[in-house]
């Protein structure tokens, strides 16, 4: 046996940091094409009337969502675990075969997933559930790749060195149990075919629950998928990340499990704010809405413990690109967790429910926290695993202005149509009738909604200079010794 | 037991179990302070797990055979 030192083992990570990229750059493409199809709807047809069937908005839709959440953010929580969970327990994952065996299986399953859930997604196979729309055979599936990350993490914390499992670590398993105790309830779901004898395709599915069950079970899943899959694991990412890149530990340690209790208590208790004004329990709406405002509390006690991690260190957000991006998403996170809450708020939401505002609000989210800290992580990564610095500085600080121009073009467009929407629906004249038809809104938004498809162009431009500096940094940066890879990484000009 | 009763046993359920998790939080944050101030437990030195992670690190706490033992 050849007798070399130890080393972490990158291969998983690597794997899942190429689909972090290629599902980030497709997930956003297509979100791009919905956006000019919001504001020209010409752009349904842009691949003329015989395609028309695979470019329209509404086919479209659910790939988007389903590319940017399970492929680019899942990804990256895939890659960021083979990465981190590696380094803050010191255990290697050549140390075990079976644990290696078992990272390649899930990203080979994961890959098949993501191939039955693009084909079928394009075809119009769908559950018709927001954010669950795989049919049952690709929910089975998806389990059994989530099982295996699960095997995986306990795999690895039970060979580790550390005894103490860092705060992220802790964050990673809320996201695992998360995610499987939503995943599971929400899917719950009768295979038509079998259960009637043999009616329809035998792929086909309907929720278990109906009605207002239904939409309490999916607002229950559809809110806490945010919770576990675009803050759980995000904070886990920027809990190790940023101290890491900066040198600095974390600034109140025991303030980061107090947040982590926090957080997991509350943020389940939330989604009924999703369902004000409907049909469900009175007293389930109002509690949606005082955990929503109790949420702000654990939200803001990791974003701020983050800021302050940063104390004494503040030039380095003005010199280094991987800071900037870090400090951004935590001010981000502030941002939309103050955001949220304030729509939650019943009077409040009277006027935002179903306006654009929403979409602004977790698009502000989405891109400016969860999209920025994923690609800060990878950031970070790239010159520890493929050894060599990153390829361009500049073209990292080109990307972050341009993306946070994006960013900024898109809530703002959001916010003020979604505003300008709501009360153009309530507005009435003196005897109740109501002041403008559906189609006076759409005029009066239309600019609105270019602005917001000029943003979301931006914000996609520089996920191919991403994708493009990733590319350049594995395979011509300059090769780097371990000594380099301390702290803030190693940058070209 | 009418609807009456349950609203009221409900109301009552949670407020207490309310006051409950608020106690626990509490009581909790005042673990985490007084065990560091005893100095049964230093948190802070947890934030050092991801500043000296590469794999030749001494681990901040080690995982021995005795703990395995006590266990």
């Amino acid at each position: 046996m050849e007798n070399r030192p130890l080393e972490y083992d990158y291969t998983v990570a690597k794997m899942f940091m190429l689909t972090t990229v290629v599902l980030g750059i497709v997930g956003m493409l297509v979100g791009v094409i919905l956006a000019w199809e919001m504001a020209f709807p010409a752009v349904n047809t842009i691949a003329g009337e015989g395609l028309a069937e695979y470019t329209n908005f509404s086919r479209l839709r659910p790939l988007h969502t389903d590319a940017v959440i399970f492929g680019f953010t899942v990804s990256g929580i895939f890659a960021t675990w083979y990465y981190v969970g590696q380094r803050v327990l010191k255990v290697s994952m050549a140390e075990s075969k079976f644990l290696m065996f078992l990272g390649k299986l899930h990203f080979a399953l994961y890959l098949l997933v993501v191939v039955a859930v693009v084909g079928s997604l394009l075809l119009g196979i769908t559950t018709s559930k927001e954010y669950a729309e795989f049919e049952w055979p690709i929910d089975i599936a998806i389990v059994v790749v989530w099982v295996i990350w699960g095997l995986q993490i306990f795999g690895l914390i039970g060979i580790r060195r550390e005894k103490s499992l860092y705060i992220s670590i802790w964050y990673y398993i809320a996201t695992f149990l998360g995610i499987a105790m939503l995943y599971l309830f929400n899917n719950m779901e009768i295979p038509t075919y079998f259960a009637s004898g043999g009616i329809g395709a035998w792929y086909h599915s309907v929720s278990m629950y109906a009605g207002t069950n239904d939409a309490l079970v999916e607002w229950w899943y559809g809110h806490n998928a945010v919770a576990f899959g675009f803050t759980v694991p995000i904070v886990a990412m920027i809990y190790y990340f940023l101290p890491k890149e900066s040198g600095q530990a974390v600034y109140s340690y025991k303030l980061s499990l107090l947040a982590f209790w926090g957080l997991m208590f509350v943020y389940l208790w939330a989604g009924g704010h999703h369902l004000l004004f409907s049909t469900v329990p009175d007293w389930m709406q109002t509690m949606g809405s005082v955990f929503s405002i109790v949420l702000i509390l654990p939200s803001w006690g990791s974003a701020i413990n983050m800021l302050l991690t940063m104390k004494g260190e503040w030039q380095q957000v003005a010199s280094s690109p991987l800071i900037k991006f870090m400090i951004l998403a935590s001010t981000f996170y502030m941002f939309s967790t103050l955001e949220g809450p304030i729509q939650a708020i019943k009077s409040v939401n009277a006027l935002a429910h179903f306006t654009d505002w929403i979409v602004g609000h977790v698009h502000d989210g989405t891109l400016g926290w969860v999209a920025f800290m994923i690609m800060a992580s990878l950031f970070h990564m790239a010159p520890r695993v493929f050894k060599r610095e990153i390829y361009s500085k500049s073209l990292m600080n080109t990307q972050f202005w341009i993306q946070t121009l994006g960013v900024v073009l898109y809530f703002t467009s959001m916010w003020i149509a979604g505003i300008t929407q709501g009360m153009m629906w309530r507005a009435h004249d003196e005897f109740g009738n109501l002041a403008y038809s559906f189609i006076d809104t759409v005029t009066v938004l239309h600019p609105y909604y270019t602005i917001r498809a000029v943003g979301g162009t931006l914000y996609l431009v520089g996920m191919f200079l991403f994708a493009y500096n990733m590319y350049k940094t594995m395979t011509s940066g300059r090769r780097v010794e371990e000594s380099e890879l301390q702290n803030a990484s190693p940058m070209g000009a | 037991m009418n609807s009456v009763d349950i609203a009221t046993f409900q109301a009552y359920g949670y407020f207490f179990f309310t006051a409950f998790l608020v106690a626990v939080l509490y009581g909790y944050i005042y673990h985490l302070y007084s065990s560091q101030k005893r100095g049964t437990r230093d948190y802070e030195k947890y934030g050092n797990i991801a500043l000296h992670d590469e794999i030749t690190d001494q681990p901040i706490e080690e995982i021995s055979k005795n703990d395995e033992i006590k266990k």
